[in-house]
């Protein structure tokens, strides 16, 4: 057999076991069922659109907020461990290795409840807020070693045409360095939005007040009201259209860096 | 007259590795110095050590009859007096050319950005490159980008300036208007410390000319003198290789 005819055969092949389970799919699911228990119009009526202003809403604010207090933390953090001072860079990687070592659920729950204990007051927020700073605390650990990282591959010979041309320290880090790390970090840190976006579903296990609900614990508390799965089918859906944007502007942004260079 | 630059027993170290032995040499006010030597003879350290972008073990550097290794001395203020040009351009890839020539200005020197804009459109101007102003550096050629680099270092008002194997990153046709830059620019008085593969440029453009190797002035004298009749055995033997 000539190599291209193999080559179709098993083509045709591949196809044709895509074609059987997506039919065994259809014929095995039962779509009445479906129906009815995630595409239900009244129980849809009934959370809407408190699902959006609330739930979609809270999950947003939550994000941005741990986003941006992580990204702050983070620099600070990158800078340590880029310092020449040794305590700076050992404070910075034990921090770093802690946080990255622990599940994220375990630190909001310490936050949320061992911390007032121990330290007698609660933080600020309640334990909402305790909870939104675990996130930052978490997040920052893993965003310092994506910003040490693009700091780093900014080229050497960059900070000496700055330094040789008279520029401190300081005003070559903020004028040199930083705007060409921002450039190469913002794809990975967009991962990490992503990835702290889902994260927030986590936030419930503070306990939160009314109308503090995001997006998943607004649907679990819907489903669980409703005995139905279309609040679940909503939320999944309403995930989508926040993250599906974001990485294809990574995918997008990661293809124009790769050009440039 | 004090000499723009005078290095004295110059030591220095990376580690364990003495990279320089002992140097001792003098640039006078105008005069252009060039410096060749084979590879990992220390030339670019030598250079480096000058604007203490490298920190020299031991030894005194002086600028202007001023101890620049005294712990001292204001390095940012030394260094925007000396003005250093890179064998890889360094232009900063996030700004346009204008952009390229004023950020030291502004930030080192405090001038107004209509002063370091009026600067740096005439330096543009004197290394033909006028048009440019608003290109980013990505769009340049390399020939473009090192005229660039050596306007971005004029527009500080060097008093002398600083050239490590400014032209062997280019493509040989970019070679010419680079060397027509620097020529001028020698032309003008402006006092000059070029290490250089260019034995032609060194010859005609050169008052001077340091041969390096194994992290030692081995020998130095006229240009033409020491080209065509090199007295160490070092010397001749890295000439035949290179003319
Ligand atoms: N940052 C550094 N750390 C350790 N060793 C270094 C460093 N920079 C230079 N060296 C070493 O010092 C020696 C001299 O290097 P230098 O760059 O000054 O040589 P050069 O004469 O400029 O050579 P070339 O013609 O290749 O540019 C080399 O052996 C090099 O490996
Ligand atoms: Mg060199």
């Amino acid at each position: 057999m000539k190599r291209s005819t193999k080559r179709r055969l098993r083509h045709g092949a591949l196809y044709a076991l895509l074609l059987g389970a997506v039919a065994a799919i259809a014929l095995l699911a039962d779509w009445k069922a479906i129906q009815t228990n995630f595409l239900d119009k009244d129980v849809l009526a009934s959370i809407w659109p408190e699902i959006v202003t609330e739930g979609a809403r809270n999950t947003v604010v939550y994000t941005a907020i741990a986003f941006v207090g992580g990204l702050v933390l983070a620099l600070a953090l990158a800078l340590m461990k880029l310092s020449p001072v040794a305590p700076y860079r050992w404070i910075a990687t034990a921090y770093i290795e802690f946080f990255r070592g622990l599940p994220v659920l375990i630190v909001i729950i310490a936050f949320a409840f061992a911390v007032p204990i121990a330290f007698g007051s609660t933080l600020p927020g309640g334990s909402r807020g305790a909870a939104v700073i675990a996130l930052i605390a978490v997040s920052a650990a893993y965003m310092a070693e994506t910003l040490r990282a693009g700091i780093q591959a900014v080229p050497k010979g960059q900070i000496e045409a700055a330094r040789s041309l008279g520029m401190s320290e300081t005003r070559t880090l903020v004028s040199v360095v930083l705007p060409q790390a921002v450039r190469i970090v913002i794809p990975p840190l967009t991962n990490e939005f992503v990835l702290l976006l889902k994260d927030t579903s986590l936030i419930q296990v503070a306990g939160v007040g009314l109308g503090e609900s995001e997006l998943t614990n607004f649907a679990s508390d819907n489903l669980n009201i409703t005995s139905n799965g279309t609040p679940l089918l909503a939320a999944a859906i309403l995930y989508l259209i926040i993250t599906l944007p974001l990485t294809r502007v990574v995918a997008y942004l990661e293809r124009r860096t790769q050009k440039a260079r | 007259m004090t000499a723009a630059i005078e290095v004295r027993d110059l030591h220095k170290y990376f580690g364990e590795n003495e990279v320089l032995k002992g140097i001792d040499f003098t640039v006078e006010q105008g005069q252009v110095v060039c410096v060749i030597g084979p590879s990992g003879s220390g030339k670019s350290t030598l250079l480096r050590c000058v604007n203490r972008l490298e920190e020299p073990t031991s030894g005194v550097v002086l600028i202007e009859g001023e101890d620049i290794t005294d712990p001292e001395v204001d390095l940012n203020k030394v260094r925007s007096r000396i003005g250093m040009v890179f064998q890889s351009f360094n232009l900063f890839p996030h700004m346009t050319v204008l952009e390229n020539l004023c950020i030291a200005q502004k930030r080192a020197k405090k001038r107004s950005k209509a002063e370091a804009e009026q600067v740096a459109r005439a330096n543009l101007e004197k290394v033909g490159l006028s048009d440019k102003v608003d290109a980013y550096p990505a769009h340049l050629s390399g020939g473009q980008q090192q005229r660039v680099a050596i306007a971005r270092a004029l527009s500080m008002d060097p008093d002398m300036m600083l050239f490590d194997e400014p032209t062997s990153a280019l493509d040989p046709e970019l070679v010419g208007d680079v060397l027509d830059v620097m020529r001028r620019l020698a032309g003008e008085g402006m006092t000059m410390m070029v290490v250089t593969h260019e034995m032609g440029f060194a010859r005609e453009v050169g008052d001077k000319l340091v041969f390096m190797d194994g992290g030692v002035i081995v020998e130095e004298g006229v240009p033409r003198e020491v080209l065509t009749n090199p007295q160490h055995v070092r010397t001749q033997q890295f000439l035949s290789k290179v003319l």
